[in-house]
């Protein structure tokens, strides 16, 4: 197996636990977590594929990383912003328990 | 294939299990710090320096902490009395193995044909921001103001709300 193919299948078994926490947790905060580990799953692909690329001067891997990090940060920020307004208004982060769009 | 690959490979995809199955909110955030060092770690031992050191700057400074204080903020810790997994957990369970399988196999079909070994390239700091001044400036520039848009939308969100609270007090 080359390298390359050994990177891959870490960050498809790190996207595929992130994918298992997002979809089997009840606490809001921990689907985020789910959905972060499989963001960083992307990047370790973007990287990966960066290094062993045929033109991995043109550094098109490493920037494609470095702004999904910066998008990844501003999502987890909104993400968590919404989950503290939730549990202000339901008492809860219990995803099972929201049941309604209305407020 | 080295050892030291399989060694931080196994670090991060524990600390990634540890960080979705544990049952205390904030164990789960301190292995989401493990996972994160894992894989800023997968990085450096890439070459991407840069991307590495940025990875744990942003997730470990900010994002692992952000999580810690969400936790703080909703009583996060406390177990719920009817488990911490969602009533339909084994169709979640059976959908990510799916993927699993489906992404190794793709890759375990093409692996032969993956990029070789190559001499590790040597990208500095410089040659970074010079690519981030001229060929990617304008991502760069959006970057900018997504991040404002989602720091103000943010606090704007998670804002106490004085008016109605007061109001709901009353009642």
């Amino acid at each position: 197996m080359t390298p390359l193919a050994g990177f891959l299948l870490v960050a498809a078994l790190i996207f595929s636990i992130g994918l298992a926490g997002a979809l089997t947790r009840r606490n809001a905060i921990l689907v985020l977590i789910g959905i972060e580990l499989m963001l960083n799953a992307a990047n370790l692909n973007l990287i990966a594929f960066w290094r062993y690329g045929p033109h991995p001067e043109a550094l098109t891997g490493m920037m494609f990383a470095i702004f999904s990090i910066a998008v990844a940060a501003a999502e987890a920020a909104v993400g968590l912003g919404l989950v503290i307004q939730v549990h202000r208004h339901a008492r809860s982060t219990d995803l099972d328990a929201m049941n309604r769009m209305k407020g | 294939m080295n050892l030291a690959f399989l060694f931080i490979s196994a670090l991060t995809v524990a600390g990634g299990v540890a960080a979705v199955a544990l049952k205390n909110t904030v164990h789960c955030a301190l292995a989401l710090t493990i996972a994160f060092a894992g894989l800023a770690l997968l990085f450096l031992d890439l070459g991407a320096q840069f991307a590495g050191f940025a990875q744990i700057l942003v997730y470990i400074g900010a994002v692992a902490i952000l999580v810690v204080f969400a936790i703080l903020l909703t009583r996060g810790s406390e177990t719920p009395k009817d488990g911490v997994y969602s009533k339909r957990w084994p169709a979640g369970l059976v959908i990510a193995a799916a993927v699993f399988a489906v992404l190794g196999w793709a890759i375990l079909q093409t692996a032969p044909r993956l990029g070789q070994d190559s001499p590790a390239p040597s990208v500095s700091v410089v040659q970074i921001g010079q690519a981030l001044m001229t060929r990617y400036v304008l991502p760069l520039e959006i970057i900018a103001v997504l991040l404002t848009a989602a720091l103000i939308g943010a606090v704007i969100v998670a804002m106490h709300e004085h008016g109605r609270h007061e109001k709901e007090e009353v009642k």
